[in-house]
């Protein structure tokens, strides 16, 4: 099969626009007459059931949480991108084009993230016009601070709680519809299954997770908003239960699954602090604004900090290394996340790490807060010279952008970052990887759609700060509203899809046997056992720096695991009852099976690029190395085992953009 | 450190339950609250018993999904969090611990220590929004200038993550600590005001609807709100009403 990206012709600004006019429509009373199936309720999934039920479609909207509202979105600190150039800083579609583009280490689609630049700047209209309140200055206007990787102010905010308030905003405008009767919420579901009828997806199996009956539902397009897969890792900034049960079922029928390797591993999460650890906390990218990054110089003032003898405040000024300033002086501490993990993960294994496990790094505000403080001082005529008053009142300005993360840390490692440098060490946080789409946002099964992170068009293989909600919602809001649009003007005669078909009979048969099988495996291990396991695996040989010895092992490793999953996992009580470590074990099955493509992509991707470095290619610098060889999207079909997944390529053509070398310094 | 826990266990909505011992070992101070319920709940499956059901998802106190009355107190003893952010350093070796649920009329228990919370979605739902539809021509965010200090108070209000904590911890069962917040968020902002009375109303009137009780002026809701959530919220909440029935 040859994959068609259906990329729009003519210029590459006019595509979108050219598009729109040309796509076939639906007609109100026509879109009254089909339904549509959306997983997920973050950005992207909640913002496409508000907007296709606006339009006038019957929505079901599915979510494992019990409200829409909990999807890890939430969880989105710094901020959202938009190409408005309000600050007058050379802005404009074309340069977040071009940063998105360069920053995803030239492994995206040219004109998918062109379209994602050119929507950008409605998303702030629109998030303002339903009640977003965006951090604003004196005057009245939208604030902006900036973000890693560029070099302009485009990045909107709402304190350090942004993914919150944009959430939110889908939420109510979900809710809107809910009370219209046009959206249909299922909470404390879970999909199991896609369900395939005549070639195109029309249906789920979810289970009901309070009662674990298994429901059937029909549409005339399923779209998954399901998120990434980056608790493959086990430890990572995702949330409990984020999973890539939906995305991996939608592989197994049928749809391809792009890049997996490509994984971003941030570069400032609180370290690790022991092994009954469940999850990782970032600290927004946004304190790189004002924070720096550094190790000591010296390896005696190394061992003595972790004796707990000397405090990192007592190191001076010149035994320390800032080593991103060092590196890349033009972008410094706001080199993008893959540049800036490796660099802790390279100062971190020469031994410079300043906690007892050696891995963490110091992000430090002291020279921010003495900033702030002495233009305080001299907007309010106060001394400049009293260093106690000068400290209060740059802590007050650093409390206000970001007491929220102040206070997160300081719950959580027990100092107070305003009087000691944080400790920060990478950690999974996002999936540039995903399930194909085209530029439609269909994967491989028609009519199955995939939007926000579940999707992998437009970071390539990094993402950068800010654009994950900006991607989530151009796809909700402004994307696929149009695309879904032209598919569904040839389901306008079709009627109401049956759910008592042979296909849903099938399926429901399926998810039932897996459910059995784990219930009454009665083997010796919990799922968390398993789940830990190939966290370890995954972290230690696909994590930030990967080469063909360990990738191989990983493999085979992961395979092992998953036989020895299927033997011996123990899954307490009943599978018609609410029973979390049930779902759980689901989740974690189909975790197991996408970790082996994952290292198997990995190992078949031989350059670096982004988050994908391989040791074996890199610059005498120790920089990423990419080969023209790979300009490509590796899509994988399913064939049985993972082993057996067939390899896919879509040439990635760059018309727009001059590919050179990704060059920070 | 060891401790014990008396944990709410309940079958089901419609089963009777009751408080249960359990006595946890090797309990490190960096654990969170939740991660030493994990650690007893390997346990429970060691045993072939069955492990407590709790929610919890984000762990790191933004999703609101945590839950939990903790001796007595709404996410535990520490303020201005939730249970996911407590860590057992707040506790001290030998400590008995209880554990409960939610308890209000409106938030029914599901299991153990889950409760069904989707009264606050219906309350939102009654008028929790502005109604724009997505268009992508909107006014341009900067056309309309808003304050300062009303954009930043509307945050304030906006950040309530819908936990139920405001509801748990009053002595009737009041939700005027979350519907106030909501409420604040649009009255503060121009967008807000065109659907300002309906709005206010119609959430009130859901809220009364599911049964929660009313506002006594306590300011337990305050105190134990993770998010710091202010009482003036509920005054203002009472102000947009008034003006509502006023017109």
């Amino acid at each position: 099969m040859a994959l068609d990206s259906k990329v729009p012709e003519g210029p590459i600004k006019d595509k979108w626009t050219n598009y729109k006019d040309k796509i076939n429509l639906v007609n109100p009373a026509n879109k009254r007459l089909i339904d549509v199936i959306i997983v997920g309720t973050g950005l992207a999934g909640g913002s496409a059931a508000a907007t296709l039920a606006e339009l006038g479609y019957n929505v079901k909207a599915f979510c494992f949480q019990d409200s829409p509202r909990r999807a890890h979105s939430i969880a989105a600190q710094g901020g959202i991108n938009a190409a408005k150039n309000y600050q007058g800083d050379g802005d404009s579609t074309y340069r977040l084009f071009y940063d998105t583009v360069k920053g995803g280490d030239y492994r995206s689609r040219e004109a998918n993230v062109y379209r994602l630049a050119e929507v950008s700047t409605s998303i702030i209209d629109q998030c303002v016009a339903q009640g977003v309140p965006f951090a604003r200055d004196y005057g009245g206007l939208l604030d902006n601070r900036s973000f890693g990787g560029v070099l302009v102010s485009r990045t909107f905010y709402a304190k350090g709680q942004t993914g919150q308030q944009l959430l939110l905003g889908a939420y109510s405008a979900m809710n809107r519809q809910i009370g219209r009767g046009k959206i249909k919420m299922y909470n404390r579901h879970e999909m199991l299954d896609v369900v395939i009828v005549d070639g195109k997806a029309r249906g789920i199996i979810a289970r009901n997770l309070v009662t674990g009956e298994i429901e059937r539902h029909s549409a005339h397009a399923v779209v998954l908003g399901t998120g990434g897969y980056g608790n493959a890792f086990y430890l990572s900034t995702y949330a409990m239960g984020s999973n890539v049960t939906a995305a991996w079922k939608a592989h197994k029928r049928g749809a391809f699954f792009a890049n997996p390797c490509f994984t971003q591993i941030h570069p400032t999460c609180i370290p690790v602090s022991g092994d009954h650890q469940s999850k990782l906390t970032l600290m927004s990218e946004s304190l790189r604004n004002d924070g720096r990054i550094w190790v000591p110089k010296h390896m005696e003032d190394v061992l003595a900090i972790r004796e707990g003898k000397l405090k990192p405040t007592e190191i001076p000024e010149e035994n320390r290394d800032y080593y991103l300033e060092r590196r890349y002086p033009a972008f410094g501490n706001l080199v993008p996340r893959d540049v800036a993990s490796r660099a802790a993960k390279e100062r971190c294994d020469a031994g410079y790490g300043v906690n007892k496990t050696g891995e963490a790094v110091y992000l430090d505000f002291a020279t921010a807060i003495e900033r702030y403080g002495k233009e305080q001082a001299y907007v309010k005529g106060l001394d400049e010279n009293d260093k106690a008053l000068i400290k209060k009142l740059g802590k007050d300005i650093i409390k206000a952008k970001y007491g929220n993360l102040f206070q997160m840390y300081e719950k959580i490692v027990d100092q107070n970052p305003y009087e000691t440098p944080m400790m920060i060490y990478p950690a999974a946080h996002y999936t540039m990887g995903g399930i194909w789409v085209d530029y439609n946002l269909m994967t491989t099964v028609p009519g199955l759609y995939a939007i926000g992170e579940a999707n992998f068009s437009d970071h390539g293989a990094n993402r950068l700060g800010a654009s994950a909600l900006m991607q989530g919602l151009a796809d909700g809001y402004f994307v696929l509203p149009y695309t879904i649009g032209d598919y569904l003007s040839h389901d306008i005669r079709t009627g109401p899809i049956p759910t008592n078909s042979k296909e849903f009979d099938d399926a429901e048969n399926q998810v039932k046997s897996n459910l059995d099988k784990l219930i009454n495996n009665n083997g010796t291990h919990s799922v968390d056992y398993f789940h830990k396991k190939l966290g370890k695996i995954m972290w230690n040989k696909c994590g930030m720096a990967r080469n063909a010895k360990e990738l191989k092992e990983a493999i085979s490793e992961i395979a092992e695991l998953r036989a020895e999953f299927w033997k011996d996992v123990k899954v307490p009580g009943i599978a018609n009852e609410y029973n979390e470590e049930l779902a759980k074990a689901g989740r974690v099955a189909d975790f197991l099976e996408l970790g082996e493509l994952f290292a198997k992509d990995a190992l078949q991707r031989e350059e670096s690029a982004g988050g994908h470095f391989r040791d074996e290619y890199q610059t005498p610098e120790g920089e990423a190395m990419r080969r023209k060889e790979f300009q490509y999207v590796s899509a994988w079909e399913y064939k049985g085992e993972p082993k057996d997944a067939v390899l896919h390529k879509e040439a990635l053509v760059y018309e727009n953009i001059e590919v050179k070398e990704r060059s920070y310094k | 450190m060891k401790l014990t826990l008396k944990i709410w266990r309940q079958k089901s909505a419609n089963d009777k339950g009751n408080l249960v011992d359990y006595k946890v070992n090797d309990v490190s101070p960096d654990m969170s609250f939740l991660e030493m319920l994990d650690v007893l709940n390997q346990d429970l499956i060691d045993k072939n018993e069955e492990p407590i059901a709790f929610d919890h998802d984000c762990r790191e106190g933004i999703c609101g999904m945590c839950s939990m009355y903790i001796n007595g107190r709404a996410h535990g003893p520490d303020r201005s969090i939730t249970v996911c952010q407590l860590h057992m350093r707040s506790f001290k070796d030998g400590d008995t611990i209880y554990i409960e649920p939610w308890r209000a009329k409106a938030f029914p228990v599901i299991k153990d220590l889950i409760v069904d919370r989707s009264a606050f979605d219906r309350i939102q739902q009654a008028g929790g929004f502005i109604s724009v539809n997505t268009s992508g021509n909107t006014q341009d965010a900067n056309a309309t200038l808003i304050s300062k200090y009303a954009a930043d108070t509307a945050m304030d209000a906006a950040t309530c993550i819908g936990c139920g904590a405001c509801v748990a911890t009053c002595k009737n069962s009041s939700a005027m600590l979350f519907v106030g917040a909501k409420v604040s968020q649009y009255a503060l902002l121009p967008q807000g005001q065109i659907e300002a009375a309906e709005r206010v109303r119609n959430m009130v009137a859901q809220m009364d609807l599911e049964g929660f009780g009313n506002c006594t002026n306590t300011g337990a809701c305050e105190v134990e709100c993770p998010k710091g959530i202010s009482l003036e919220n509920i005054a203002r909440m009472n102000r947009e009403l008034m003006k509502a029935n006023i017109n």
